[in-house]
């Protein structure tokens, strides 16, 4: 293994450890996410042909704004104890600092939404719990993470930045939240996995773009 | 990490075999104010050199430009004869640095934190090299114990041992002191008098710059007012010069602002602060 994924293993490794003692992140966006589902259920009193509309935006929704409070934590805690510094410091490609926070939201999201979409299947009667909903689900928490983490390493010096991570990507993620749930209405209508189907291209695309951006851009975010 | 070929040849005006650093007219502004104006600094291979100065002189800027975290607004530096500015990551392995943050996870354990950071470096035989450290810097017994549970002097050891990991051929130290009690500055005094590496302190202490530094510089308002060895220079002389070359510099004008217009700044020599004041007393 070359030391580019070594380094990138350890920095994995090391927010895999610091989440499984300080249980912040994936304890909290579960928490948030199963709350809103309970709140979606008493404020929209929904009737089953209407769930089965409203599911893919209700679904996206919760799950782009448990994103966010989870990249608001990724580079908080680095920033407030001073070990951004740190790797600041260290002779390893800025990139390898970025992709490891994209995997380890990633990996954390994951872990919510294994509870939050039986939960939301459950709740709202919806077929969620196919293959091509599941994939379609990493690729927009993919995209999500991408965006956002170049995003909050640029918020985390601010001092409103718990305001200021939404407002600067929620716009770039318009685009992919349209896709997403374009895609998990399609298949919950029963539509096969066209994998050329235009709101998995542009899924894919947007993933693609936001890591490749992120990755030119992110040492000259951290230099400074 | 892909770099230039021309990265790793000296680009430094002077010998880079002899000098690890060679600072040229730094210059830092944090927004419109001025933490470093016009600052020049040289430490050969295997120099100890103390930066001491008021609060607000520009140590610990001085410290983050030569530590490559932050970027000069001005000026020149160059790293064992590589250009620091253009080519940081060229130059980061080479470095261990002890600031007033320890860059130590609370939550991990002391060994958990070492064998993180000898990753990044790409320290060899990790294992033994983080028990060897531990040890070293008399925490043996402490080594799965989160770095959160101990306390600030023993934080501080441990981040002296995370400086030294990867064996760094230039250290740099801002205010190391800071919670360690007699024994531990008695082991930071060995690392510095010792190791046969290049160190740059910045302290407030002058008797600590005067027993552990080759020469004491003095900064004052962003500007390196003074330098002088320490080889037979008594704490009163030092004090001496420390009192008159500080009080000289605030009787300079005040230029602590930008530039309306995006002038140039003026030179160091241009003023009465940034002359070297020459002392007869006290200096070999």
């Amino acid at each position: 293994m070359s030391l580019y994924f070594r380094q990138l293993a350890a920095l994995v490794l090391k927010d895999l450890r610091l989440e499984l003692r300080r249980r912040e992140t994936v304890a909290g966006v579960l928490v948030f996410v199963l709350l809103v589902l309970v709140l979606f259920q008493f404020a929209l009193d929904l009737e089953r042909a209407e769930a089965a509309r409203l599911t893919p935006g209700l679904l996206w929704i919760t799950l782009l704004f448990a994103g966010l409070l989870a990249l608001g934590r990724a580079f908080a805690a680095e920033y407030d104890q001073g070990t951004l510094d740190g790797l600041r410091l260290a002779p390893v490609d800025r990139s390898t600092i970025y992709l490891s926070k994209v995997i380890a939201t990633v990996l954390f999201l994951s872990l919510v939404e294994l509870v939050a979409l039986p939960a939301f299947a459950a709740a709202l009667d919806a077929p969620l719990l196919t293959p091509g909903v599941l994939v379609t689900v990493f690729l927009g928490t993919l995209g999500l993470a991408a965006a956002g983490t170049l995003f909050a390493a640029a918020a985390v010096q601010a001092r409103a930045r718990d305001v200021l991570l939404p407002l600067l990507v929620l716009p770039l993620l318009a685009p992919l939240l349209i896709a997403a749930v374009h895609a998990t209405a399609d298949l919950m209508a029963g539509a096969a996995v066209p994998w050329s189907a235009p709101w998995w291209e542009l899924l894919v695309g947007l993933c693609v773009l936001f890591l490749g951006a992120a990755v030119l851009l992110f040492d000259a975010l951290l230099e400074e | 990490m892909w770099q230039p070929a021309s990265a790793l040849h000296s680009e430094s005006p002077s010998d880079s075999q002899r000098r690890v650093v060679e600072a040229q007219g730094l210059v830092k502004f944090y927004g419109a104010t001025a933490a470093l104006r016009g600052c020049d600094l040289t430490v050969a291979a295997g120099e100890r050199v103390a930066l001491v100065g008021p609060n607000g002189a520009g140590k610990t800027t001085l410290l983050k430009l030569l530590a490559t975290l932050v970027r000069p607004s001005a000026g020149r530096l160059w790293l064992f004869g590589v250009d620091a500015v253009r080519y940081p990551a060229v130059v980061r392995r080479r470095l261990g640095v002890v600031a007033h943050d320890t860059y130590l996870y609370r939550d991990l354990t002391v060994a958990e934190n070492l064998a993180l950071y000898g990753r990044l470096y790409g320290v060899a035989d990790l294992r033994r090299r983080v028990a060897e450290s531990v040890a070293w810097v008399g925490l043996a017994g402490q080594a799965d114990r989160r770095v959160g549970a101990l306390s600030r002097g023993q934080q501080q050891r441990v981040a002296l041992a995370r400086a030294l990991l990867h064996a760094p051929a230039l250290l740099l130290l801002d205010e190391p002191d800071a919670g360690l009690d007699e024994a531990g500055q008695a082991l930071l005094a060995a690392v510095v008098r010792e190791a046969a590496i290049s160190v740059v302190l910045a302290t407030h202490a002058l008797e600590r710059a005067l027993a552990l530094a080759d020469r004491v510089v003095v900064l004052a308002a962003g500007r390196v007012v003074h330098e002088v060895a320490t080889a037979g220079l008594t704490s009163e002389a030092l004090r001496a010069i420390y009192r008159t070359v500080t009080n000289a510099a605030k009787q300079g004008p005040d230029e602590g602002s930008r530039p309306a217009g995006g002038a140039a700044l003026p030179s160091p020599a241009d003023t009465p602060v940034g002359q070297p004041v020459s002392l007869g007393s006290g200096e070999k």
